[in-house]
Formats: C-alpha cells, structure tokens, sequence
C-alpha cells in the first residue's frame, strides 16, 4: 500500500493551511466557472480576469473540498497567475500527464505495472505535455496517482479553470 | 452447528467465520464499517450462486428439461424465500429488478405514467437517496408534477409536525423508511396512514431498512416498497420491488421483451402475470438465488438478533466516541441509538471526510466518504459531504474501537 507520506506532502499540507487566492472577483468583468466532484461533493469556484493582453491578471478560488482538491487550487493560482491563455493551457497539459502518465503505471494497490493506456477518468487521451513547462511546487502533487481516486480532487480545479478560459 | 447466538447476542467470531473476506490475513486486519454502501457475503450466498452456475444453469421458466427445470425451481424458491422474509401476501407481490434504483424506477414509470396527470402532488423526504428523488424529478419534469418535501428536524428526525397539511392533495408519497446518512427510521406507518387518509400511494425506500430490522410489509402500511440485494449478504444485481398485488395488476408493464408476455401478435401484445409481467429478458437467476440464500443466513442469524447486535454496537459507538472526542466529533443523526440504524454519519475536527477515510484506511478501517447520493440533504445539514461508518452482523466493539483511535491520526496530520 502506498504511504500516506507521498499523499500529504508537507508543500500539499501548507497550501491546505494557507490556501493562497482565496475570495471572489466581480463578474463581469471577471469570469466565474464552477466545478463539481460527484463522488465526494466537492465544489469549486474560480473567478478568473484575464488583461487586455489576454493574461491573467487576477484568480480567486472560492467552495469548499478535501486537502487534495484545496491545495491543488491553491498551488494552481500561484501558478498561472501572469501566464497568457496558451501559457495556462500548456500548464494544464503538463499537471494532466503528470496526473496520467503515472496511474497508467498503477495497478488497483497503487504499486506499477507495465501498463499502456491510462487516463484522469475524463475519457480523454493521454495529454502530451510540453517538456518546456515547469510545475514547480505543483509536482509535489504526483504522490495523488498512486490514489488513483483522488485524482479527480486532484484535477477538479484544472478542469474548472478549463471551464472559464 | 454451534450456536450462533449466545444469551440473545449475536456472536460475531461466529458469524465472521462464515464470511470468507475474513479469512484473507492483512496487515493491519480488516476493519470494514461501509455495510450502509455494501455488505460482504457469506459463504453460503457465494456457494448458492457458485452451484447453480456448475450444476443447473438453464435460462428459468423456458426450458422442459429437467436440468431447466431445477434452475425454474431454484430461481422461484427464492422468491418465495424473499416473500415470505419482508411478510408479502405473496409471492405475486415480489419482482425482481436490478436493483433499488430499478425498483423505484419502476414505481415511476408504470404506476406514475398511468396514474399521475400534470399539476399532481408527490410528496417526498429531504432525507431521501438521489434513487427515491430523481426518478420523480424526472416524471416531475416530464409530466409537469408538483413536488413536495417533507423537511427534517434539527435532531435528524422526520418533520411530521404538519402532515395533513403536507400530505393534503398528494397523489404519492415517496420516502425512505431508514436514511442511509442520518441512520434515521423514519414513522412510515404513521405518514402511510396519512398519506393513504389524503388518498396517495405510498413508495418506500427499504434498501437501509431491510437488511437490518424484521420487515413487516403489512405492518409498514406501505404500497410499494424497494430494496436491493447486496446491502442485505446478497450479490450485486439483483433488486426487489414489493407491491400490492391490486396495484400490480392494475400497472402497465415497464420493460417490454421476452418473459413478460402470454401472447404476441404482430398488431399487439398481452402481458404475462404477476410477478413476470414486470420481469422482461432474462433474469438475473444466479443473483437472485443468491438473494435468497443471503435471506436464508438473516433467518438463521434472526432479524431480531441483528437488530438488538446493532443497536448495542451504536450505543457503543455512540459513547465511545463522545468519550473520546466529545464536541469535536459531531454524529449526524437522531441520538438515540433506538431511533435509529447502525449507521454514523459524522464530521471531525473539520477535517474534509475525504481525508479522514484516507487516512483511516492506513489502519485497515473502512469507512464512506462523500454525499452518500443525498446531495439535498447534505445541504440541509450544511456540510459538503460526511465519513460514515455503518455496522452490520460481522462488526464488533473493537472494530468500533479501531475507528476511534485511527481518528487520532487524522488529528496528527490535519489540526493545526
């Protein structure tokens, strides 16, 4: 069974503690994108005002989830703060495959296997993420793979933020 | 056989023999308290459906060979099995669906279809699964129905302080007659009585009911009432819907197809009887034969036994865990363990649930997190989602005791 130390990293717990762009943005002009986790009654809202130059200028996470949901937004909207459209879309990618490409490895017990295909339980294909893209602190969320169903808690507030772009 | 029930109390080493999950050696042991999503099966259950497949398979009620014969015979013991274990009149009154989910489904689409015009009243519980709400908000939206909700108390009980007035002009009244969340039982004679006094029908959601307490259908009052298998030791795939045989027989089928005919002509069709004029295709045989040995070990455990086992493990549960963390651990629901199942819906130290059974499950213990399929009431209670933890006949103390110092540990890692 894997250990619950390569879940909660410390990185992980710090944004639960101190969730960064908490609060909510005016709309218009800013967007607001809402998303849901069935299984868990997560939910997740994301305001998010893109600049003339089609940047964010600002993001503002508010609902309510589990540690893994809530850091993950956190870590999310220190990360594309700044980034132009393509920028957030590259990132997406880049967290997608890191959320994939490793559970591909994954049997039910969380330990690898050889396997070829895999996926967030989106129903899409394997993302191919630009090597160029850095994750930063976000990388410390590959231990969620070998949880396989935290992943969608994991992915909740990219999927939103796909939502409001 | 040794006995399985020792100065009127279950005797779970016993009962946990019989149940071969146990036998698996883990590190650190099972302690599976998520009965309320689904239960484990005994070794009577798996052998039951393990046989039939090796022995007597033969699609039922087709066949004139002997072999087809025997699993006809099988398949229908076991409704009579069912019938006579929830009091039916017959076994004309019991149909096998899928599950509850199909059961209520079928409730909505026959009986309501034939029997509800646009303006009409149904009246459900906040407490109710998505399964005994959404297939009346769809024919809701369909037929344009009005809905009506009977609301809960701040203690978890059903509001029946004005039922007249809720009830007066409903057609159907829908409701769940042990929540899955608040381990409520709810006053189902009492709200059938005046449900049928306001001339409605009566749906009751027993998945929560009977797996757990003896099953009256007479005494509930209820017109129809739905369970599923696999909460009560049966496998997955087989479902129940009881009904009054009048009201059957006055419905028009749900699923068309094989089995549910006499006759089929080119311009028409007439429908089988009861109970097969609501059983189209094949079955699912080895399912329901498994059903009715899971019926067959509740007999020989006692709905009276399973009864009194559980609500002495609540109380338990109940005590020991306000001992240990008092305020800080809040248990959804009615207090009183009498009024309630063995299921504990609960929030800690607001720590998310999904964290909590992430972290308990380290310590080997099972427990639910999430919404349970009852969104509305979630919001009702203000709480995105819960843990739950749920008892049946192979839980004991130390299971109970196991959860409450796995707890410990979501405080280590979560309170700051």
């Amino acid at each position: 069974m894997a250990g619950l130390e390569d879940l909660y990293r410390e990185i992980i717990l710090d944004h639960y503690r101190n969730p960064r762009n908490r609060g909510e943005l005016d709309c218009p002009p800013a967007r607001r994108a809402e998303g849901f986790n069935p299984l868990c009654g997560d939910e997740i809202v994301i305001y998010l005002d893109l600049d003339d130059d089609g940047r964010v200028a600002d993001l503002k996470i508010s609902g309510q989830g589990c540690s893994i949901s809530q850091s993950s937004a956190s870590m999310m909207s220190q990360a594309v703060k700044g980034c132009t459209v393509e920028e957030v879309r590259a990132l997406n990618t880049a967290f997608k495959a890191l959320m994939t490409i490793h559970e591909s490895r994954l049997d039910g017990n969380g330990n690898e296997i050889g396997g070829e295909t895999g996926g967030d339980g989106s129903g899409t294909d394997t993302p191919v993420p630009d090597p160029r893209v850095s994750l930063g602190d976000l990388a410390a969320l590959q231990g969620v793979v070998k949880f396989p169903v935290r992943i969608k808690c994991a992915t909740l507030a990219w999927n939103t933020l796909t939502q409001a772009l | 056989m040794a006995a399985l029930i020792v100065d009127d109390v279950l005797d779970v080493t016993r009962v946990r023999a019989d149940f071969p999950v146990y036998d698996r050696r883990r590190e650190p042991p099972l302690v599976f308290l998520d009965s309320a999503a689904s239960s484990h099966k005994p070794r009577a259950v798996l052998d039951a459906m393990d046989d039939y497949y090796r022995t007597t398979h033969a699609n039922v009620h087709r066949g004139v060979y002997a072999m087809a014969e025997e699993a006809t015979a099988r398949f229908e013991a076991a409704r009579a099995k069912v019938a006579r274990f929830i009091g039916a009149a017959s076994s004309r009154e019991v149909l096998f669906t899928k599950n509850a989910t199909e059961s209520l489904n079928l409730v909505a689409h026959s009986w309501g279809r034939a029997n509800l015009r646009r303006g009409d009243v149904v009246v459900l519980t906040e407490m109710e699964h998505h399964a005994n709400l959404v297939p009346w908000l769809l024919l809701a939206d369909q037929l344009d129905l009005r809905l009506r909700y009977l609301g809960i108390t701040d203690d978890g009980l059903l509001d029946t302080s004005d039922l007249e007035t809720a009830l007066d002009g409903a057609r159907l009244v829908g409701l769940t007659a042990m929540s899955n969340v608040l381990g409520t039982l709810t006053p189902v004679r009492q709200v059938a009585d005046a449900a049928h006094a306001a001339g409605a029908v009566v749906v009751v959601d027993a998945s929560q009911y009977v797996p757990h307490l003896v099953t009256d259908v007479a005494a509930l009052g209820a017109d129809f009432l739905a369970f599923t298998g696999h909460k009560m030791l049966g496998p997955t795939g087989i479902g129940v819907l009881w009904g009054r045989e009048a009201l059957l027989e006055a419905m028009p089928p749900f699923l068309g197809g094989g089995e549910m005919i006499s006759d089929v002509r080119l311009d028409g069709f007439t429908c089988n009887e009861l109970p097969w004029k609501f059983e189209a295709g094949t079955p699912p045989i080895a399912e329901a034969i498994g059903l009715g040995a899971a019926v067959g070990e509740l007999e020989r455990y006692g709905m009276e036994a399973v009864r009194a086992h559980e609500v002495a493990l609540t109380s338990y549960a109940l005590r020991t865990l306000a001992g240990r963390y008092g305020d800080e651990l809040v248990v959804h629901g009615p207090a009183d363990p009498c009024g309630r199942g063995g299921v504990l819906s609960f929030s800690f130290r607001g720590i998310h649930p999904h964290d909590i059974s992430q972290v308990l499950d380290q310590a080997g213990v099972c427990v639910r997190a999430g919404h349970h399929c009852a969104k509305p009431l979630m919001r009702r209670l203000g709480v995105g989602a819960t843990a739950r933890a749920s008892f049946y006949v192979y839980n004991d103390e130390a299971d109970v005791d196991a959860l409450a110092d796995a707890l410990d540990s979501c405080s280590e890692l979560f309170c700051f």
